[in-house]
């Protein structure tokens, strides 16, 4: 009973972790085909804020909340100074993001040093059998599915959520029904950085914050959506329950080293079979 | 020849430019005083300069010192400083440049194994001096390489003794950093683990970027040690300090380590994360002596800084303390003649952390060994002091009185 709990923990640990690293870019690559290079660095910058919030004495829920917006906006600064001149254009938004990614790196990297930044586990354990949890991972866990329903409920069923999705598949016809399709993206994307901040905010106190978190995980965020496919929602669910499944199971039984080398040698079986992934043959949906 | 009013001038300036060379002017004899000159080569960028900061101010402080008491066999001392940014390709480039251009007496630097393993052909190959002032895991047998920080067996024993003996601790759990130093520390704690009459259930190596912990940790409540080991390194790896406290917590299992501190670590954890700690070290800013008071004094004087100092700070003076004592006993700051002057085995200076004395043989330094407890106010609580201890692990291999050429770096057998 106990192990069928740890796996469990495991798999829904790891499941969350790639919601969260990966819902945000599910939104700025899966529907608005930006390659954005500087979103794991967006995640770093959400840790950041919660960090400083936090320790500015606001309680970290709030601080969780507050950093999203600040990515957020920090997300719509970036599009309408970078992005918005690039659409289309793969390789020169491709340059301009990583060069966003090394500055911010560098950036975060001389105000605030090398060192990790971080705020204290806000909850106990929670024993299981033999085993005992960290509270604050189901807290995660938590926060991942929210942000997954949150996401999913506003693209499918707000009139927003239309239009923006009207705009991805094709933004004349919107402008020709009267959209102005510019602050719709503008919009998608400053909501795409919004939930890569939440993430880096919620896993601070897990991970703790420094410059370059963010390149831990870009690489596993792309993973996530490319396998998804071309419904940016669904895709990266099931992508992210699958690579969860695997990363938990094989880490747990193996090493975390080896974990990862199975996602990836996964994602390149699957990518093989379905060059369009997991939902490139669907035909509706998110 | 006839010379025109401009030709006379570049002849000119060219002939004052030619007689004001350095070595012109030190065989006219109008330079006595030319300094000798110290070359440092550590991290003052890039992702690993936590290591490095502190160090570099209490060098440049040591040196600043030197010169403050009428300098170095009568001569000043210059300290150059060179930013490796935390890439190995600038600590070759560097210490090239250092020795070959700058003309440097001796090099000190080098944080990282790796660091010091690409810079010592270099200096080998231009005849130079290294002074390498960080805790590593022992073996580099090389005259022209001096380590001043510990090495397994002056850190890990007393450690070990104390967890696995005085503890009880014997069911172990180690856990390091994937390289070199992971991977050595590691095959030495198993090593004293078992000699202690304990067992290592299990060692896990883990990249440096690893930051979630939470396989490892549910693998670890499943062996059940008494103690879980710790040679991790780095800021991604600190995020293990904060897992293993929400999910274990050091109430219910010990956690030591080998590495926790040298990174100031215990300034960016919690009351609660940092507390109960246990490590091995030469230096730490709590040391109830009045040289390491006296030595956190005068650093916070000096660089204004009042953060924690600890043991990699402290290695920057020691390095040059060291390294002073040999030019006097030499009568020479000449990279062979302090070589010869160390080999005599007299070198010994007293220091923050008590006496450093430099073994003669392996060009390694005997100190003294504290264990202590992490406490609450982001210190540390001595617990254990062991006077002077030798580098017994590199001394088991090395013999530079027996093999002057030996350059090779040996590695423990772990049966």
């Amino acid at each position: 009973m106990d192990q069928v709990a740890i796996y469990a923990y495991q798999i829904g640990f790891s499941f969350g972790l790639f919601i969260l690293v990966s819902l945000g870019l599910a939104v700025i690559f899966g529907m608005m085909r930006v390659i954005n290079l500087a979103q794991g660095e967006f995640l770093m910058l959400g840790a950041y804020f919660c960090t400083i919030i936090t320790q500015a004495g606001i309680s970290l829920w709030i601080a969780i909340f507050l950093s999203g917006l600040a990515v957020g906006l920090f997300g719509i600064l970036v599009e309408r100074a970078i992005i918005q001149f690039l659409y289309g254009r793969i390789v020169d938004t491709l340059l301009a993001t990583w060069g966003l990614s090394l500055f911010l790196v560098g950036g975060i990297t001389w105000v605030f040093g090398p060192q990790t930044e971080s705020i204290a586990s806000p909850l106990g354990n929670i024993p299981v059998g033999d085993y005992s949890v960290s509270q604050y991972s189901l807290v995660m866990i938590a926060f991942a599915v929210a942000l997954l329903i949150a996401t999913y409920c506003l693209w499918r069923y707000t009139r927003f959520g239309l239009i923006v999705r009207g705009t991805m598949q094709n933004p004349n016809i919107s402008a020709g029904l009267g959209v102005n399709t510019s602050l719709i993206y503008m919009l998608t994307f400053g909501f795409g950085s919004m939930l890569t901040g939440i993430a880096g905010a919620v896993l601070v106190p897990v991970i703790g914050a420094y410059p370059t978190l963010g390149v831990a995980y870009i690489a596993k965020a792309f993973i996530t959506v490319i396998s998804g496919g071309q419904m940016a929602l669904l895709g990266t669910i099931s992508a992210a329950g699958l690579f969860g499944t695997i990363d938990g199971i094989v880490a747990y039984i193996s090493s975390s080293v080896i974990g990862e080398m199975t996602v990836l040698f996964v994602a390149i079986i699957l990518l093989r079979l379905l060059p369009l992934g997991i939902t490139g043959k669907f035909k509706r949906g998110v | 020849m006839k010379l025109n009013r401009r030709q006379f001038f570049t002849a000119a300036s060219g002939a004052v430019a030619f007689a004001s060379l350095p070595h012109v002017l030190r065989r006219s004899g109008i330079a006595a005083e030319e300094p000798i000159r110290v070359g440092n080569i550590l991290d003052k960028s890039g992702i690993l300069n936590i290591y490095s900061l502190k160090q570099i101010s209490a060098a440049a402080m040591a040196v600043d010192e030197i010169n403050a008491a009428g300098g170095l066999l009568g001569r000043p001392v210059e300290l150059l400083f060179y930013d490796s940014q935390s890439d190995g390709q600038f600590n070759t480039k560097y210490a090239t440049q250092a020795l070959l251009k700058d003309k440097v007496h001796v090099i000190h630097g080098g944080i990282t194994s790796s660091s010091r393993e690409v810079m010592r052909p270099a200096v080998r190959k231009f005849k130079g001096l290294l002074f390498y002032n960080s805790l590593y895991e022992g073996g580099v047998c090389d005259r022209r390489h001096v380590s001043t920080g510990m090495v397994p067996a002056q850190q890990l024993e007393p450690l070990v003794d104390y967890v696995v003996k005085d503890q009880g601790a014997k069911k172990g759990y180690i856990l390091a950093a994937d390289y070199n130093y992971g991977h050595i520390t590691s095959k030495w704690m198993q090593k004293l683990i078992r000699d202690n009459g304990g067992e290592d259930l299990a060692v896990e190596f883990f990249p440096l970027d690893v930051s979630n912990f939470a396989p490892a940790i549910s693998r670890i409540q499943a062996a059940k040690p008494d103690v879980v080991w710790s040679a991790l390194v780095g800021g991604a790896h600190i995020a293990f300090y904060r897992q293993f406290e929400s999910t274990i917590g050091k109430k219910n299992m010990m956690l030591a380590s080998s590495t926790y501190g040298v990174g100031l670590e215990q300034t960016q954890l919690s009351a609660d994360e940092g507390d109960g700690i246990i490590l091995g070290t030469s230096f730490v800013d709590d040391l109830n002596t009045a040289a390491a008071k006296d030595f956190v004094s005068r650093f916070q004087a000096y660089t204004g800084d009042n953060g924690y100092v600890g043991e990699y700070g402290e290695y920057g003076e020691r390095g040059i303390k060291v390294w002073a004592e040999a030019v006097r006993q030499a009568g020479s700051p000449e990279p062979d003649a302090v070589m010869d002057a160390l080999a005599k085995g007299g070198v010994s200076v007293s220091g923050a952390g008590g006496t450093y004395s430099v073994d003669g043989k392996t060009n390694h330094t005997t100190m003294d060994i504290h264990i202590v407890r992490g406490n609450r106010n982001q210190g540390f609580d001595v617990i254990n002091s062991f006077s002077q201890r030798p580098p017994k692990d590199t001394q088991l291999v090395c013999d530079l009185h027996a093999n002057p050429n030996d350059t090779t770096q040996y590695e423990v057998e772990v049966q």
